[in-house]
């Protein structure tokens, strides 16, 4: 009994050896789930998309600011991060912070 | 900021026009033939260039908005002036770019330089007269079409009837008349009432060449919806379905995410149309839903990269597909500054790159050739050295002449057949 269930076991995992030998995608499958292994149910599904549609949503308050700006008027304002991905919570936005109109008189370089 | 995202020639071919990221356009205008500098000969040169747009910031719902040029369509030339929509992913303009090389000289009022003449001086009337002046190229918009998109615009199109375009978002198309900016139709509404059933997007339209009732959009699941306007005045019916049917056991992770059309593009004929996913190019016969007539693959060879190549976000890249005037030859591009073009009649494919270190100007291209094996011959580039920053998601094709632009991230190739 105990050959016949090794014998078993032997034959499922050729079929997986096969099907990542004729699928290169299964096998790029296999090491992604490797990587994350709690990556979604649904691939592509409602949590992606919803990313997808809310790009660039950048967070200002302008109470928060007030309300700083009035608290510490001799304090040095928390700056921004540098890469200025996230303007929530922890520091305080400022108007430097956020995106300001760029000079239109820029010119491109494939008009020079 | 100088990142091209857009190129398209206009419905002559002697003007190319480009969109950046910092929201300029730059609009080349093809030299005429001139037998003293028969070089410059179909020589592309700066015509025109402006601001389209400018960043902004939505406070009311605190999103940024990019300036980025998503799309520039032009118009059918009607009298002197060109016109052309540009849009980012709120607003589209309508620009009116005209040639100056007149002036008025000689008013009564006013001298020359436009100081106002005291009027006790004037003691005779005079007719201004017309004197040359050398060309000015003015850039002006003429429409703005804001305020009708919730989501991020990713299509415009122009429609046959050169009254109407519309404009797609991820949920949603709208038909705009081009002299009416404070009214837009809703035509095609995908957005579900509970957002969390959301499960696909729209991810391109188009208007079918020569019907003026007839457009169609692609969405994220790999599959293309033609709607016919006369039908019903809201098309979320469609008329035409087209997928082609997936094995099943091949299923992965990523079927979904390779499979959704980045561009949709009817041939000039109005009889095909193509898709451009991520690994390839489908060629579709409006007559036949169920698969398409032709399968281009485009850089098989990433298949076995893709988990790397979702790490990196590259899998999210939108690659745009364009036919040549006659619908026989169809381009896109790649990696690695690399573009394929495939002729449909000969079955033959090439990989050229837009470069300036491995070509010269006016010298042919050499193809290039993709090695997957573990052998690489001389000449030959591996999969592993593929720089994938260095992409070309925006081609454009001349409307009748083999001429091709090809962007490649901040930089322009304009390429000719030779003419011996």
């Amino acid at each position: 009994i105990n050959s016949e269930i090794h014998d078993f076991c032997h034959l499922k995992e050729s079929k997986e050896m096969e099907d990542k030998v004729t699928s290169p995608e299964k096998a790029e499958e296999a090491k992604l789930k490797a990587r994350y292994p709690h990556l979604g149910q649904k691939p592509g599904g409602s949590d992606f998309l919803r990313k997808r549609l809310q790009k660039g949503q950048k967070y200002f308050d302008s109470g928060d600011y007030n309300m700083a700006k009035a608290k510490m008027k001799n304090k040095q304002l928390p700056a921004a991060a540098p890469d200025k991905t996230e303007v929530t919570g922890d520091h305080i936005p400022t108007p430097q912070d956020l995106p300001q109109r760029k000079p239109s008189l820029v010119a491109s370089k494939l008009a020079g | 900021a100088d990142i091209i995202s857009t190129v398209e020639f206009n419905y002559s071919g002697d003007l190319l026009a480009t969109g950046d990221k910092g929201g300029r356009v730059v609009i080349f205008q093809r030299e005429q033939e001139n037998k003293s500098r028969p070089h410059s000969r179909g020589e592309y040169n700066v015509y025109s260039t402006f601001q389209s747009h400018e960043p902004e910031f939505d406070y009311l719902k605190s999103l940024e908005i990019e300036e980025k040029i998503n799309k520039i369509r032009w118009l059918p030339q009607q009298n002197a002036a060109h016109f052309l929509l540009s849009t980012n992913d709120k607003t589209i303009k309508l620009w009116k770019i005209s040639e100056r090389d007149k002036r008025a000289e000689g008013y009564n009022l006013k001298d020359e330089d436009g100081r106002l003449r005291d009027p006790f001086r004037i003691t005779a009337l005079r007719v201004p007269i017309l004197k040359p002046m050398d060309l000015m190229v003015e850039a002006s918009p003429r429409r703005i079409f804001a305020n009708a998109h919730t989501y991020h615009i990713n299509s415009i199109s122009v429609n046959s009837d050169h009254e109407t375009y519309l404009s797609a978002d991820d949920l949603r198309i709208n038909l705009w008349h081009l002299e009416i900016t404070d009214r837009s139709f809703n035509i095609v509404d995908i957005k579900p009432a509970n957002m969390e059933e959301l499960t696909e997007v729209i991810t391109a339209a188009e208007f079918h060449p020569l019907q003026c009732n007839v457009l169609v959009y692609s969405s994220s699941k790999g599959t293309v919806r033609l709607c016919d306007m006369r039908s019903s005045a809201l098309c979320d019916r469609h008329s035409k379905f087209f997928e082609e049917p997936e094995d099943p056991s091949s299923r992965s992770f990523f079927s979904e995410i390779i499979s959704s059309i980045s561009d949709v593009k009817f041939s000039h004929s109005g009889r095909y149309m193509m898709t451009r996913d991520y690994l390839s190019v489908k060629v579709w016969d409006l007559n036949m839903e169920t698969r398409p007539v032709e399968t281009l693959q485009v850089h098989e060879y990433l298949r076995g990269k893709l988990c790397s190549l979702y790490e990196n976000d590259c899998i999210f890249d939108k690659f745009e597909c364009c036919w040549n005037g006659a619908d026989s030859a169809i381009m896109t591009g790649s990696y690695n500054n690399f573009f394929r073009m495939f002729d449909r009649n000969t079955q033959r494919d090439v990989t050229l790159e837009a470069s300036r270190e491995n070509s010269k100007p006016r010298a042919s291209l050499k193809p290039r050739k993709v090695c997957t094996g573990g052998k690489r011959k001389k000449d030959e580039i591996s999969v592993d050295s593929l720089d994938f920053n260095k992409k070309i998601l925006h081609t454009a094709w001349h409307p009748v002449e083999n001429i091709i632009a090809v962007a490649a991230t901040n930089n322009l190739y304009i390429f000719q057949d030779k003419v011996n």
